[in-house]
């Protein structure tokens, strides 16, 4: 039997954003990114949950010590996505549509890079309550 | 006295900033929700009316009515809108949640049906920052 453990770390952070596909006309975008195309933004409570997979390590038994995983995601995201718009304020989106499918896939490269190479990582990003989305699926 | 609560949810762009002071003085008391390209929030919509059940229909309010009137009223006003920019009735005012949950009861208040009164409008800005507001 496999020793893995997943340990979670849930944050949060609150941004403005619109789906917008500039290579479209203004009636396609509206059509198919409906009420979230609104030109001047509309915006969401992010809830975040990073996952980490590995065996506890036998000295401290943990898997990774939270507080540096709580540190690794401010640094790296929350720094960088709170109170901001993503389209505006943010290299990573500044060309790249911000759907929930993207930021997730953007925070888990951020995030990815920063973790230890033995352990296994997944992203989940909320958007809203009922809709979000999984990195890798 | 029966009170019926009625939850409906909105996102929105805004920004707390005070146009009469400098950029500085903003960011002093704003912080960081003074970001000029706004940032966004999921709102929670709390709306509690009061009254007497009818006779008839044991119903205080026909919720599927009350939802129609905060689709109509409220929502349609400011679900996936810039607060500051999109929303005629917070035009010249500061897009606080206090000032969101004054506008909301006075868009609400006067399309109650006679039998019934507004209680309050409760509004969460997040899981952990809400505001109540009685009409007085």
């Amino acid at each position: 039997m496999s020793n893995k453990v997943a340990v979670y770390r849930k944050e949060h952070f609150n941004a403005a954003h619109r789906l917008h596909n500039p290579e479209w006309t203004e009636e396609m975008n509206k059509k198919v990114f409906g009420k979230c195309n609104n030109p001047n933004y509309h915006g969401h409570n992010y809830e975040l949950e990073v996952k980490v997979i590995g065996v506890p390590d036998a000295r401290t038994g943990y898997v990774m010590d939270m507080k540096e995983l709580s540190d690794i995601i401010s640094k790296n995201v929350l720094e960088k996505f709170d109170h901001k718009n993503l389209n505006l304020d943010t290299d990573e989106f500044r060309q790249l549509n911000p759907t929930a499918e993207n930021i997730v896939m953007v925070i888990y490269n951020l995030l990815r890079a920063k973790i230890d190479a033995r352990f296994d990582v997944q992203v989940r990003l909320y958007e809203t309550e009922r809709n979000f989305a999984e990195y890798p699926a | 006295m029966v009170y019926l609560t009625r939850l409906e949810h909105f996102n929105a762009a805004h920004k707390l900033y005070n146009p009469n002071w400098s950029n500085e003085k903003n960011e002093e008391v704003f912080g960081l929700c003074a970001n000029e390209n706004w940032h966004g929030h999921n709102f929670d919509l709390y709306v509690t009316i009061k009254g007497e059940p009818d006779a008839d229909t044991g119903f205080l309010m026909d919720v599927k009515k009350l939802k129609s009137l905060i689709k109509e009223h409220v929502i349609a006003k400011v679900d996936h809108k810039n607060l500051n920019l999109d929303v005629e009735f917070l035009k010249d005012k500061m897009c606080s949640t206090e000032n969101l949950a004054i506008g909301i009861w006075n868009q609400l208040a006067p399309h109650l049906p006679g039998n019934v009164k507004l209680h309050c409008i409760k509004l969460y800005e997040t899981a952990r920052i809400y505001v109540e507001y009685f009409g007085d």
